[in-house]
């Protein structure tokens, strides 16, 4: 499988990255790059294999619903790049 | 004090032969004198490791303490550290000061250690030559036009060229043992869940785990006694006791099964590093171990495999990179998808966003089916190779990487080539397993490593294997030379 402008205008939403125009040619070279060296699995046949996402097949620990940490909204929000009365700031979504 | 192992050094705090504070600041003055010429530092905490040093002079004077008390390392600038830049090798957190402090960094602290700083990486651990840090590359200790290794090529240079005796690193493909064997050092990538990643800034992570980065496996073994244990803050964290990995560094390795699969030693291995594991193996075998061939027949997928799996995963995890909470914002934005957009197109470098977008299409509807859920496939193929190789021998031994440290700007521009150079360790990762890379010679006057592949929780064996290893030889005490002087006496 291959990727074409088109793809990555997409999937560059998808990932919210701005591209600018100029640069997408040599993006899609690269990454086709990638998915040619990646499509080698497609050889292999693996409809019996089940897969897998955790080397140990292990399950995610569950805790109790119960409070374990301390409230750091102030230290939190110290570092964030604007902020107001405990709120983050972002541009204005509903006019 | 420089030359000194952890054993020595702790031993020199606990006679008062040396006090912590004069032992940081020895180190602090190397690192400001040298590192001009690795670049192997992003952040020098100078005056919060003195503050700490005078710290554990105190605690040192009370009697006994812990292995590390009092001794300086360096972590690798992935760890979270309270009211430290954290930037992740990245721009997008430059201005990033955690408000906590990683799991890995709260038991080095609670242990007395020293921090002398944070270490260069490539950005988000994303690379394999550190030539991705938004800091500039590192420069490789050996030979300052070649690259490190990545993606923990600052750490593995700052105990090259002596600036730290130990430091921490991450491993999601290799990032630990492939710079540990560019740099002569040793390095060890633990069993999946066995280190905490809380705090770990994440990039792949069913892959990621922390690890020590030393001269030997000796001091691995103490930095690892520290590092180990669950963590209930680690999702995947698993609650298992953890051993003394000291106390059997030095057990006989007579009657070891060593397993040598074919497909390590084929097409790509420069000839050197295949004679320079062939030596290896003689060692080994003069001290009673006994060595088989085995196969990994799927070995050749794991690269492929590998390269959706993380990619997949890394386009989550830097999805929390949106210019709202905390890091990077793009100046002046129009409306909130042009902050969005702009602000991950400026904050973050090539190889990360490269990797985000194919971990976008890989995820994306219509094509999860044909790359992420097969490389999931692909993955348990892998690791079943390793269960049945396993049943075989006791450990998996081979070149840590295919060949020695490249030249800086060699493999830039060719992503896929940069690759396939983790082709022996990124296996290992898939299947979680823990592997450590030894200095075992040296090729074209560059390091090679070894690379030990043990079964889950058996970094005790590992350890052990590579203590005896490095009894019997001394390739872990060479030396590079000192900056502007070249090196001759280890020429191809």
């Amino acid at each position: 499988m291959s990727v074409e402008k088109s793809d990555i205008e997409k999937i560059a939403v998808l990932a919210r990255i701005r591209i600018d125009e100029g640069e997408i040619p040599e993006v899609v070279n690269r990454l086709n790059d990638i998915l040619s060296m990646v499509d080698k699995m497609q050889a292999v046949d693996t409809s019996a294999v089940e897969p897998m996402a955790n080397p140990l097949d292990a399950s995610q620990r569950l805790r109790g619903d119960q409070v374990s940490e301390i409230n750091r909204r102030e230290s939190f929000q110290a570092i964030a790049p604007s902020v107001d009365e405990g709120f983050y700031l972002v541009p204005k979504v509903i006019e | 004090m420089h030359s000194k192992s952890l054993t020595e050094l702790q031993r020199g705090l606990a006679t008062g032969e040396f006090s912590s504070r004069e032992l940081t600041q020895h180190y602090l003055d190397r690192i400001q004198h040298l590192d001009s010429h690795y670049n192997s530092f992003i952040t020098v905490t100078a005056e919060q490791a003195i503050a700490q040093a005078v710290a554990a002079d105190q605690r040192l004077q009370q009697g006994p303490q812990q292995a590390l008390c009092g001794i300086p390392i360096a972590h690798k600038d992935i760890f979270c550290t309270e009211d430290v830049k954290t930037s992740c090798g990245s721009r997008m957190l430059d201005n990033f000061i955690p408000p906590y402090n990683a799991t890995v960094v709260e038991k080095f602290n609670s242990a007395g250690a020293v921090t002398l700083g944070k270490t260069n990486m490539d950005e988000f651990a994303m690379g394999s030559s550190n030539e991705s840090s938004f800091y500039g590359a590192v420069k490789n200790p050996w030979n300052t036009d070649c690259v490190p290794g990545g993606s923990s090529g600052g750490s593995a240079a700052a105990v090259a060229a002596q600036l730290a005796p130990a430091t921490t690193g991450t491993d999601t493909g290799g990032s630990i043992r492939q710079p540990a064997a560019l740099c002569g050092i040793t390095g060890l990538k633990p069993t999946y869940g066995r280190v905490s990643r809380y705090g770990m800034i994440a990039f792949a992570s069913s892959l990621d785990q922390g690890g020590p980065m030393t001269r030997s496996a000796e001091d691995a073994a103490l930095m690892l006694n520290v590092m180990a244990g669950f963590d209930p803050r680690d999702s995947t964290s698993l609650d298992r006791s953890v051993p003394d990995y000291s106390a059997t560094l030095g057990d006989s390795i007579e009657g070891l099964k060593i397993g040598l699969p074919k497909e390590f030693f084929g097409e790509g291995l420069d000839p050197k590093i295949a004679q320079i594991v062939a030596d290896a193996v003689a060692e080994l075998e003069s001290q009673g171990a006994t060595v088989k061939d085995i196969s990994l027949p799927n070995t050749e997928l794991a690269v492929p495999c590998y390269y959706i799996i993380a990619p997949s995963e890394a386009s989550a995890n830097l999805s929390r990179f949106d210019g709202v909470r905390y890091g990077y914002r793009c100046e002046d934005p129009l409306d909130l998808f042009d902050m969005y957009t702009r602000t991950r197109q400026e904050g973050f470098g090539e190889e990360v966003k490269r990797r985000i977008l194919v971990g976008s299409y890989a995820l994306s509807a219509g094509f999860y089916d044909a790359y992420y859920k097969k490389a999931q496939q692909i993955r348990r193929l892998i690791k079943n190779d390793f269960v049945a190789a396993f049943e075989q021998v006791d450990v998996i031994l081979g070149p840590t990487v295919p060949n020695p440290a490249f030249a800086l700007g060699e493999k830039n521009n060719d992503p896929v080539a940069m690759y396939l150079e983790d082709i022996y360790t990124i296996s290992t990762n898939l299947a979680g397993l823990p592997g450590i890379s030894v200095p075992a010679g040296f090729a074209a006057g560059k390091p090679a490593g070894l690379q030990l592949i043990g079964n889950y929780f058996s970094e005790q064996k590992l350890l052990n294997i590579a203590h005896r290893f490095q009894q019997g030889t001394d390739w872990h005490l060479q030396r590079p030379p000192l900056p502007g002087h070249s090196i001759t006496e280890f020429g191809a």
